[in-house]
């Protein structure tokens, strides 16, 4: 098969090309240029589309053999994730722009395009399984990014080739060391490729400017601090912020309302949620009958909880936790997994956070 | 990745080493010698070094003590721009206004634009033509009475759509007005009759590996009495004005390569401008509404030889194909083994729309969708054969991934 395989200039995307060119795919390269401002990521190590990175990504593409150009997404990427990330914080919500970026570039622009040129299907580095149209986690638990990809829909996945779900992170370098590839070594990424420094703070802060409002104590409804911006703060967030109530107890974040920029905190105990509703999902695979019993993941690298799924209003779903959850923010994907230790969890499919209850 | 079945039109990138270049470069290599040693050894070397710069400037209408050695076209550009500026600017301090053309080459445009930032140059853009050509009126306006300008950049031949400049013209307005002239004639040496001192320019760039010898070796004719201040110091090897170790065997290899281009050039133009002709016929039978940039095929500028001649590099055929992304083009075409260039990248890599096409004035949308074709001396029927055979489907699949960043 014809097939165009992403590269970022990491080793995980190295890998993965390399284990297509040896399943005897066709495999012509592409390093996504996302920045509409490269002079800026040049300092930044990290940035995902830094200079050095398409140099990372074109020495890899050279040692395999293989064709390899860069597409400028620049345009689409500030558009469909960039912007949405400031929308959602602006909004009193928690995004997810990997999520955002799979659904709508690497899984879409890119993909569509891929198809119209006359490729089967893009290849990338994420670590999650894919065999017969179902997406499950990977072998490396730690690693495992099925959740980002959960946003997926059966077409998309039909058009995506995943060659490290059923490895490990050192396996991967390993690999990558055995066919001297220089990135062998380089450092994972972790920051948001758009906020090189990892300083999300900051960079809403720069684009959104100071808006100062009250933080409020849920139990006795009275202002206890001010802070400089309502999207400095996320749902259940404990560390940070910046106020002290009388006893020692520990305060999370329990709601961020955007109008009036209010935070409001509270004790654990109030912290808990029992129940989440969803914007309407989309789904994997064949669309399941609610009700039904799985998992749900509640934020990247979340522990899961079993719960049970059940039709909720306009399309989306309520999710009936067995056990309350701390940190459910809105705006977060909520991942539905059927377990299965032996070939790895299920992603069913997923919803949006809308908001999440007490209750239940 | 190019192969040795690839149909190669991308003759203005680089062209095939001659093979007289290789043996004569092959020889030197094998003698020890450095160009400036006293003993018989460095004698010997200085005289292949010194022997190629006369018969350098014999084909290009020169004096021997008018060439100056380089590491290729870039370091000629950055070398005429900025040693031009910095020394008539230091004889006259009024002297800081540089009046270039904004289709030049990024080694002239970046050199202007390094100067403007860094070291109080004031620039003045030539309005350009829709072929990318600066008329003679237009140099003349922008002078002024030229007591502020320090110099003027136009090039030769345009390396993306081919447009000759009409250069002795422009020359007479320069001197008109006591500024000195630089031209890049990269592209020009060995496609178009150039002669330097008919052509009155004061500094002339050229690079060996457009016209088949080694990459890394280039010259700037420099006129005898024009001052440059150097941008590389050391051993003075140049005149004081360029200093570092002579590369006789690049040298040489330049000067064969160079000595035969000119020598065969009519009938090599004759050759590729009739096969250049015949793949934009062939392209826009199949593609009726692609669109040339640049000059008509059949342009011509004003005097005789050695003067005039085309008004279009006989090699070049540059083209829009409407609604397909120039990027989407050169893939599905590389592909098929048929490798050819859509312009200026950045350093990452990343297609931006053409600035010299932006420059004459089409739109963004046109500029990303077009492709550059450029025939050279291994050039032959089945090459052009070979891009049309594929290039109808080839636009129609490009159109169909459509304009990728909408």
């Amino acid at each position: 098969m014809r097939v165009l395989a992403a590269m970022s200039g990491g080793v995980d995307s190295a890998v993965a090309a390399a284990l297509a060119v040896d399943a005897g795919h066709d495999v012509t390269g592409v390093h996504l240029a996302l920045s509409p401002d490269r002079q800026t990521l040049r300092s930044g190590a990290r940035g995902c589309c830094s200079v050095e990175d398409a140099h990372d990504a074109r020495r890899v593409a050279d040692e395999l053999g293989i064709p390899f150009y860069v597409w400028d997404l620049a345009e689409r990427f500030t558009q469909a994730v960039v912007e949405d990330f400031v929308a959602e914080y602006a909004a009193g919500r928690t995004p997810n722009p990997c999520l955002r970026c799979n659904e709508k570039i690497k899984f879409s622009a890119v993909l569509d395009r891929a198809q119209a040129l006359g490729f089967g299907a893009v290849v990338t580095g994420h670590h999650a399984r894919l065999a017969d149209g179902e997406l499950r986690r990977s072998v490396d638990a730690a690693k495992d990014q099925s959740y980002v990809l959960a946003v997926l829909t059966a077409d998309q996945l039909a058009g995506a080739v995943f060659p490290l779900g059923s490895m490990t992170k050192q396996r991967v370098r390993e690999i990558a060391a055995e066919r001297g590839f220089a990135v062998a070594t380089k450092a994972d990424s972790h920051d948001i490729c758009f906020i090189p420094d990892g300083d999300t703070r900051g960079f809403l802060a720069r684009r959104l400017g100071e808006q100062p409002g009250p933080v409020v104590d849920a139990a006795t409804g009275a202002t206890v601090g001010e802070h400089s911006g309502a999207y400095g703060f996320t749902v259940g967030q404990r560390r940070g912020l910046g106020v002290a109530v009388g006893d020692s107890r520990p305060r999370y974040v329990l709601g961020i309302e955007p109008v009036s920029r209010t935070v409001t905190i509270g004790t654990a105990d109030l912290a808990g949620v029992g129940e989440v509703r969803t914007a309407p999902p989309t789904w994997t695979g064949p669309v399941p009958a609610l009700p039904f019993r799985a998992e749900v993941q509640l934020r990247a690298h979340g522990t899961p909880v079993p719960c049970e799924v059940t039709a909720g209003e306009d399309g989306g779903l309520r999710l009936v936790l067995d056990s309350r959850q701390r940190g459910v923010a809105p705006g977060q994907s909520a991942v539905l997994y059927a377990p299965d230790a032996r070939r790895g969890d299920l992603v069913l499919g997923q919803g949006t956070v809308l908001a999440a209850d007490r209750a239940a | 990745m190019s192969s040795p079945e690839a149909v190669y039109l991308d003759h203005a990138a680089t062209t095939p080493l001659l093979p007289a270049v290789l043996a004569a470069m092959t020889e030197q290599m094998g003698r020890v010698g450095n160009a400036s040693s006293l003993h018989a050894s460095g004698r010997t070397a200085r005289r292949v070094a010194e022997q190629s710069r006369e018969r350098l400037a014999e084909a290009l209408g020169a004096r021997p003590s008018e060439v100056l050695f380089t590491g290729g076209g870039t370091e000629s550009d950055n070398l005429a721009v900025k040693g031009l500026f910095w020394a008539r600017r230091d004889a006259d301090s009024r002297r800081r206004r540089i009046v270039v053309s904004p289709a030049e080459h990024h080694a002239v445009l970046d050199s202007v634009e390094w100067l403007a930032k860094h070291d109080g140059a004031d620039v003045t853009w030539l309005p350009v033509e829709p072929t990318g050509r600066v008329t003679p009126e237009a140099l003349r306006a922008a002078l002024g009475d030229g007591e502020d300008v320090a110099l003027a950049s136009v090039m030769w031949a345009n390396n993306e759509i081919g447009t000759v400049s009409d250069i002795a013209a422009l020359a007479e307005v320069t001197h008109a007005v006591d500024v000195l002239l630089h031209t890049d004639a990269v592209q020009a040496i060995g496609q178009v009759p150039v002669d330097f001192a008919a052509s009155g320019v004061d500094a002339l760039t050229m690079t060996g590996h457009k016209l088949g010898g080694p990459m890394g070796a280039g010259v700037l004719l420099l006129r005898r009495e024009a001052e440059c201040t150097p941008l590389l110091h050391g051993g003075g090897q140049e005149r004081d004005v360029r200093s570092g170790t002579l590369d006789v065997a690049a040298i040489v290899g330049l000067q064969v390569a160079t000595t035969a281009a000119v020598a065969t050039r009519e009938e090599r133009a004759d050759r590729l401008a009739a096969l250049r002709d015949r793949l934009v016929a062939g392209v826009m039978a199949q593609v009726p509404d692609a669109q040339l940039n640049g000059a008509p095929l059949d342009d011509v500028i004003g005097g005789a030889d050695p003067i005039g001649g085309p008004g279009r590099l006989p090699g070049n055929a540059h083209l829009s194909f409407p609604g397909a992304e120039g990027d989407a083009l050169l893939m599905l075409l590389d592909a098929r083994g048929v490798e050819c260039s859509t312009g200026s990248a950045c350093s990452a890599g990343v297609a931006r729309p053409s600035h010299v096409l932006l420059a004459v004035g089409a739109d963004p949308d046109r500029a990303r969708s077009s492709l550059r074709f450029t025939l050279g001396h291994t050039s032959t029927d089945a090459d052009v054969d070979a891009l049309l055979a594929v290039i109808g489907p080839v636009v129609e699949r490009a159109r169909r991934a459509g304009m990728g960043r909408r």
